[in-house]
């Protein structure tokens, strides 16, 4: 019955993997649950699920799943019932406990029962898999059911469907395009691996030949250790259209601004398109003339720019098209974005804009001045390759 | 499972360490399953105390494992001392015949070699490169290793008790999480970081403890810090107030050693332009 609700997972989009699916099953047989829903969601969870953002998927999953559990537990009632009803099951309860049932008629039982049954369906109630409000509740203490359903028992805390219900971990979902992971693992094309910097690694076969010509008197080598010399500028479109893309944009600019991913990793922002400036923060503060930038760069320097590359066809055409009223752009966008292309002969636009939507906007435009690609695994991985050659277009 | 259950629980949080039902109920799920534990949550919230505390607990040893941005996979198995060995041969010290002299073992070699059970944390995993958790799959599945050069082969007699930390900064690899217990530490509620603090301050009033833990929580409601206080800021930042001696009515009125809580320049900044300092 339990293997439903694997795949109620799955269907929400969990990976949960025959190999956690087995684990779990082992840590049942372990009593790792402790016989209870709340055992039960702690551990599904914590064997199952690995990312905090998807905490809220397996909340619903849980929720979904379970709630028809609950449902369900009205359909004892009357198994219960007619428990209760055996003399011969009452014999075996202590003084205490028959006193306590026998001060209940038996009507006034089984209305509270069902009483209590319904609003645990409502909200969800209770510690323990049936009823679990704890010790003062007349349902609590007969021990088993001779079936081997066990009502009462410790309530106490919170219980999963509780946990489930209030889906805490709603705010760290993401339902991801592109993950940091997958981005870093397609940077990680961008390389050109070169010896620099201070030699303190053994060149062992060299160390070896140079002992050898110096008649077996041991002679070190060093050399330096492989680096990265990839050199990068990244230049980030924020703001405006891109406002919908900034997550994106985010997880891009966290993986590759990693330590030691690039032996120079330089980003500038800047706002629709590109003129006389761009700027070394998103706030627009701290302004460097695109001409000083083209300048303290080298032209083995890779460009990426992200950005739409959507806007009115007069903001990248016309002199003073700039989007903000205050400035005054004297040469056109697009001048400036050719005077940026030439600097960097091995550069890549990413785009976050569907494919579909290029045609016809201002995107064509600049794809004939930037190499595109959309802002998708795929795309970054093409871009990628390019870069790494550095040459031809797209 | 009653006979189990004695087996089971565990782990209970310590004196010095308050540790939530989840988590406790995680520590021994992998306990009992042998698997790693991987635990991630907000920097500050005592993700490298827990492995600490468990080893007091479990009564082994700890191994740390600090993971930096140039740790290799391998370094944490063994090292192979060239270096010492070619100096060795060539100023006839030690013998350089025996190249076992020259093996070092890193911590997961340490960890796997030890008779007795230790408790091994891997600190910071996802500092390391991309690859750097495949590289262990093998290690931690099997718990033993081979050293090439002298064909040694170490076997864990007791599998030792794996702690592994991540930032939440980056994902992991799947082939790697899958062989986890994975918990999620969450930031503590009013009522849990108020029992924290009286661990590490069992003296304080309740009347200062109200109060900065109000200021506490209120800041860390300003939007847009970069880096919100954690636990281990607020610890801090009591302990400066009470060494300093800041008279209780100023806690309220303007933050006093907001630095303590606050170590963004941009975020202390901004603090200060909204009266917070």
């Amino acid at each position: 019955m339990l293997i439903e609700f694997l795949f109620e997972l799955r269907s929400r989009k969990l990976r949960v993997t025959t190999h956690e699916w087995m684990a779990l099953m082992e840590a049942m047989a372990l009593g790792l649950h402790e016989s209870s829903l709340n055992g039960f969601y702690r551990l599904a969870r914590s064997i199952c699920v690995k990312d905090v953002t998807q905490f809220d998927a397996f909340d619903e999953a849980f929720l979904a799943y379970f709630r028809g559990v609950t449902a369900d537990s009205l359909n004892l009632s009357d198994e219960l019932l007619s428990w209760l009803r055996d003399p011969k099951h009452l014999a075996s309860l202590s003084e205490e406990e028959r006193a306590l049932i026998e001060s209940l008629d038996l009507d006034r039982l089984r209305e509270l029962f069902e009483q209590r049954l319904r609003e645990q369906s409502e909200r969800h109630d209770g510690g323990n898999r049936w009823i679990g409000t704890g010790g003062t509740s007349p349902f609590g203490h007969g021990g088993y059911h001779p079936t081997g359903i066990r009502v009462g028992g410790g309530g106490g805390g919170r219980s999963a469907m509780q946990i489930a219900e209030e889906r805490r971990f709603r705010d760290y979902r993401k339902d991801r395009v592109l993950d940091v992971r997958q981005i870093d693992v397609a940077l990680r094309g961008l390389r050109d691996l070169g010896r620099e910097g201070a030699p303190d690694e053994l060149d062992v076969e060299e160390s070896i030949d140079a002992t050898c010509k110096n008649a077996g008197d041991l002679e070190l080598v060093f050399r330096a250790p492989k680096r990265n010399q990839l050199k990068l500028v990244l230049l980030m479109d924020v703001g405006g259209s891109m406002d919908p893309h900034a997550d994106l944009a985010e997880r891009l600019f966290t993986a590759a601004s990693r330590a030691g991913r690039f032996s120079r990793f330089r980003p500038y922002y800047f706002h629709n398109c590109v003129y006389e400036s761009v700027y070394e923060d998103a706030a627009f503060r701290r302004p460097v003339p695109v001409p000083d930038l083209l300048a303290a760069s080298g032209r083995d320097e890779r460009l990426v720019v992200v950005g739409d590359a959507l806007m009115h066809p007069a903001e990248l055409l016309s002199a003073g098209g700039a989007i903000a009223f205050s400035h005054h752009n004297r040469k056109p966008g697009i001048e400036w974005l050719r005077h940026i292309a030439e600097a960097f002969p091995k550069r890549a636009w990413l785009n976050p804009e569907p494919e579909r939507f290029w045609p016809g906007s201002t995107i064509e435009l600049i794809a004939d001045v930037f190499p595109m690609w959309s802002l998708t695994l795929e795309g970054l991985e093409d871009a990628v390759g390019h870069l790494a050659r550095g040459t031809g277009t797209r | 499972m009653t006979s189990h259950a004695d087996s089971f629980d565990r782990f209970q949080g310590t004196e010095r360490y308050i540790a939530s039902d989840d988590l406790r109920h995680a520590v021994n799920v992998s306990l009992a399953l042998e698997r790693p534990l991987l635990v991630r949550g907000e920097p500050g919230t005592g993700k490298t105390l827990l492995a600490e505390n468990i080893a007091s607990v479990l009564g082994c040893e700890l191994v740390k494992w600090h993971i930096k941005s140039t740790t290799k996979a391998q370094e944490g198995l063994y090292t192979y001392d060239t270096v010492a060995r070619l100096h060795d041969s060539r100023f006839g010290d030690g013998d350089v015949r025996d190249i076992r002299q020259y093996i070092h073992y890193g911590p997961l070699g340490r960890a796997l070699a030890a008779p007795e059970r230790v408790v091994l944390l891997i600190d910071e995993i996802d500092k390391a490169d991309i690859e750097f958790p495949n590289d262990l799959l093998l290690e931690l599945d099997a718990m033993r290793f081979r050293v090439s050069e002298t064909g040694d082969e170490v076997v864990a007699e007791r599998r030792p008790f794996v702690v592994i930390t991540s930032n939440n900064e980056k994902e992991l690899p799947d082939a790697f999480l899958r062989r986890c217990i994975f918990h999620y530490i969450e930031f503590p509620d009013a009522d849990l970081m108020r029992s924290i603090v009286r661990v590490h301050h069992p003296d304080i009033e309740e009347r200062v403890l109200d109060q900065c833990l109000e200021v506490f929580f209120n800041l860390r409601e300003v939007p847009r810090l970069r880096k919100r206080p954690s636990t281990s800021e607020l610890i801090d930042w009591i302990s400066a107030l009470r060494r300093a001696g800041v008279p209780l009515e100023r806690v309220g009125h303007g933050i006093p050693f907001l630095g303590s809580l606050l170590k963004n320049e941009q975020d202390f900044s901004y603090a200060k332009r909204r009266g917070l300092a």
